[in-house]
């Protein structure tokens, strides 16, 4: 990263500096935190691709490349959105496992149902765990690490009470549904595609909307979000909603991609989400980052658990590259905020 | 844009006769005000006069128990700060809220921004709409910076941007130029003064009377949560005006003995620290209580923190009986004699969840404990002692702290600190919260401790406690030592006047923002 364009933190108002939309556009997009993450993203791939062709340059090769993220991107973004608001959603894995198991007791205790309510189930019961989370968090006034910790134990002591030692099998599930987890359009596997619709909607909705922005003021100052007015406890819960639901369809999305469903599915997931939504520039208190941030930080972290053995690093070192990665972010990120809180103090000494 | 006044309407906005109570303190017990559109309003009162409690009350953030609050003559009842605003309240506080992460136009705009049919925000339109702004207040931001980094002057400018695109009616600035430069103050009573045209009516709190009188058209005064008065600025007078906001009859209340004065104890010299305090030099001597007198965020506090040692300092010394308290350790100023009880007893004076016992030998453990093993017999023997020392009711000596009441709180604080055997004690807001009662008691001991020969600094917002205590009374205002009165000299008027007026109005610009404070 070498020295940015400094920014211009006095434009006369009224003078014509601005520059063509395309300039704008070129330099907010090398600005961007999020370039970074994707330099890093296509620098994995092509070390990989270099040692070994097919990571990229086989049909197989291309499916996993994209395949594998999808459904971590989708946890991500709404994990994403929750930290924004300067809380967390450790419960996400948990809440993937229930909706898994959910997905594969539909189809087998009524056969028949069709897929959509299947997934309205799924996204329906994510929603509703979420909801549990914010309010919670909301009205009982308890830090979200401490509630979802505890939902996250909870959940998943439903879904091992509920399953016990069942386990849902592939051959218990529609052929249809399952080619969902496997099928391409155009060579694009059909989750990627489930995955980018919901990041771009998402990614619309945090960026354009009144709603979205929200997030970003409580995230930023919840106390001056209180003195504003806004609706904090309104958004903390849609936030929670979000993130469950989306955890609740990634949990519909898991069944048909494995086929194999039991007590366990989706454990430690949360940790992945956010882990990737703090490689992806989410600030871990709130106010910045990009659910956009947070995908490709989910494409970063298990494209690197696949690259690393590719490039010959042994089992053991391979966590420890994501821990170090993560380390890294974090740092990253507190180093790019003091230098530009620095900046912006300088600037102000100038103009005095 | 608002209408003029009609003459004969109703005010912008009134509250009469309003009360507010936490519990068993009331806050508020007459608030009484009117302001007019197209005036500047002032407010004044002593620390505790009931002003922010009053302004947050019009900004919708308490609900007021009792009372009328009409705005343009009709009653309102605000359940929070969004309704006040959507009604055209504006409330720009002491310390500017502003979300550091997001662009000014943002700040500005937040909750309300301009959208297309389908929601989505038009950032063209908004941005526009800032840069106007901008040039009308005659100010240079960038509309696409952060808001983190901005100076106070600044963010109080979004602040009013904010106001003014709101179309606000009211007004409300609680102190806004406690953290200003001159010409920054100048910039923004230019302003106030072009809404004040426009027909909107504002409301002014502050402590500097030059700046009350220069820029104000009428003047409430306020004293012990209580209305006193309201004229036209034109026919008040700074000292009537100081006059009514202490004038209370300043009572036998305290029974100070008279103690003999010894030697100097405490010596400081020169203290500085950059934006909080500057050339603090005093002595302390044996047996005399020095009162600290000045406004809320004064730097009194801070002072005391540094003598201690709990905060750092740049430069100058503390010395007690001729030995330097190097800077920074408060562990080697306990060791020397120095004792501190801080003014928020229950976050910085008492473990809360523990007990009085283990609260009120904290500060000894180490001297109490036999081989580092402390027996709770010997923590409750010592204990015992201070605590019927100082009357501290209390059932048992194992109730959690938390649970007492905050004179007996207050009392278990004193008592952890004299179980030192201090021979300099900083008592920092010795009575605040605590009830009529209490107060005497704790003033009777502090008398005593005096006259047993103990060297007491105390920090009061209470004039009358000051004036009733202290043997000499040092004024602070804005981080400077503005007075050293002797008792015989010091009065009310004379306290309150070094504390509210500089020298040169203007030139002392305080560089830090004062805390704010529930009144």
């Amino acid at each position: 990263m070498t020295t940015l364009t400094p920014a211009t933190p006095h434009a006369a108002p009224g003078a014509p500096r601005e520059k063509p939309a395309v300039v704008r556009g070129l330099s907010a997009f090398v600005r961007a935190r999020e370039t970074g993450i994707l330099l890093a993203v296509l620098l994995v791939i092509v070390v990989t691709t270099v040692k070994n062709p097919s990571f990229v340059f086989s049909s197989d090769g291309w499916r996993d490349l994209l395949l594998t993220p999808s459904i971590l991107v989708i946890v991500a973004v709404g994990q994403a959105m929750v930290i924004i608001t300067r809380s967390v959603d450790l419960s996400v894995g948990s809440v993937l496992g229930l909706t898994a198991y959910l997905t594969g007791r539909l189809f087998i205790d009524i056969p028949g149902i069709p897929m959509i309510v299947v997934f309205l189930a799924g996204i329906v019961l994510g929603g509703l765990l979420g909801l549990i989370n914010g309010a919670l968090v909301a009205f009982a006034k308890v830090p979200a690490l401490v509630i979802t910790l505890g939902t996250l134990y909870a959940y998943r002591g439903i879904n091992v009470v509920w399953a016990g030692s069942d386990r849902i099998n592939a051959s218990d599930m529609p052929k249809d549904f399952l080619a969902l987890g496997t099928g391409q359009f155009l060579t694009i596997p059909l989750l990627t595609i489930i995955a980018l619709v919901v990041l771009i909607i998402a990614g619309w909705y945090m960026k354009n909307t009144r709603g979205g922005r929200e997030f970003y003021a409580i995230g930023s100052d919840p106390a001056a979000a209180g003195l504003y007015g806004l609706r904090v406890v309104r958004r903390l819960l849609i936030a929670f909603v979000a993130s469950g639901a989306l955890a609740g369809l990634a949990g519909v999305l898991y069944a048909a991609r494995y086929g194999t469903v039991n007590s366990q599915a989706g454990s430690g997931w949360e940790l992945d989400a956010v882990g990737a939504a703090v490689i992806g520039g989410v600030a871990i208190f709130g106010g910045s980052g990009t659910v956009w941030g947070a995908a490709i930080g989910a494409v970063l972290l298990l494209t690197i658990n696949r690259a690393l053995p590719i490039i010959g690093v042994p089992d053991f070192w391979q966590r420890a590259v994501v821990g170090a990665l993560i380390i890294g972010a974090i740092v990253l990120d507190r180093v790019l905020a003091l230098r530009q809180s620095r900046r912006l103090l300088e600037a102000r000494e100038e103009t005095k | 844009m608002v209408d003029a006044p009609a003459p004969g309407t109703a005010p912008a906005l009134e509250l009469s006769r309003v009360v507010k109570s936490f519990g068993a303190v009331v806050a508020l017990r007459s608030g009484t005000i009117a302001l007019e559109s197209g005036s500047i309003h002032a407010l004044v009162g002593e620390n505790g006069a009931g002003k922010s409690t009053l302004v947050k009350i019009i900004a919708g953030l308490y609900q007021r128990d009792s009372g009328e609050f009409l705005l343009r003559g009709e009653s309102v009842d605000f359940r929070s700060t969004a309704e006040s605003k959507a009604a055209g309240i504006a409330v720009i506080y002491q310390e500017p809220t502003l979300f550091p992460d997001l662009s000014v136009t943002e700040n500005i705009f937040m909750g309300r921004q301009p959208t297309n049919r389908f929601g989505r925000i038009d950032r063209k339109a908004m941005k526009t709409e800032a840069q106007g702004l901008f040039r009308r207040l005659g100010v240079n931001i960038d509309p696409d910076r952060p808001a983190e980094g901005l100076s106070i002057a600044d963010q109080q400018i979004i602040e009013i941007a904010k106001a003014i695109s709101l179309d606000a009616s009211v007004l409300v600035m609680d102190e806004p130029t406690a953290a200003l430069s001159g010409v920054e103050v100048d910039r923004l009573f230019a302003v106030a003064r072009s809404l004040r045209d426009e027909g909107r009516a504002l409301l002014f709190i502050s402590h500097r009377f030059d700046e009350v009188f220069d820029l104000c058209d009428t003047i409430t005064v306020m004293r012990d949560g209580q209305y006193i008065s309201t004229d036209p600025v034109a026919d008040s007078t700074v000292d009537e005006i100081v006059r009514r906001m202490v004038g209370r009859d300043v009572t036998e209340l305290f029974p100070k003995q008279e103690a003999v004065i010894g030697d100097t104890v405490l010596e400081v010299r020169g203290l500085n620290s950059a934006g909080v305090f500057h050339d603090i030099s005093f002595d302390l001597h044996a047996g005399e209580i020095l009162g600290l007198a000045g406004l809320v965020g004064a730097g009194r506090s801070e002072v005391a923190r540094a003598v201690f040692g709990v905060d750092p300092y740049q430069s100058g010394t503390v010395r007690i009986n001729g030995r330097k308290v190097p800077p920074n350790s408060p562990t080697a100023a306990m060791n020397l004699g120095m004792a501190l009880v801080p003014e928020d007893r229950r976050k910085q004076g008492l473990v809360l969840e523990s007990s009085v016992a283990r609260n009120t030998t904290m500060a000894i453990r180490r001297t109490l404990a036999k081989a580092g093993i402390l027996t709770s017999g010997e923590e409750n023997a010592s204990a015992r002692v201070w605590a019927s020392r100082l009357e501290v009711k209390t059932n048992a000596l194992d109730t959690e702290a938390g649970t007492l009441s905050g004179g007996n709180q207050q009392k278990v604080v004193l008592a952890k600190w004299l179980a030192t055997n201090p021979t300099v004690l900083i008592i920092d807001e010795p009575t605040r919260g605590i009830d009529v009662g209490t107060k005497s008691e704790v003033h009777r001991l502090l008398s005593e401790l005096a006259g047993q020969g103990m060297a007491i600094l105390m920090i009061s917002s209470e004039l009358p406690e000051v004036l009733g205590m202290a043997d000499r009374v040092l004024v602070m205002r804005e981080g400077r030592i503005t007075a050293d009165i002797p008792r015989e000299d010091a009065t009310a008027e004379s306290v309150m006047f070094a504390a509210t007026q500089a020298a040169n109005p203007g030139d002392i610009a305080a560089t830090h923002a004062p805390e704010e404070h529930v009144a």
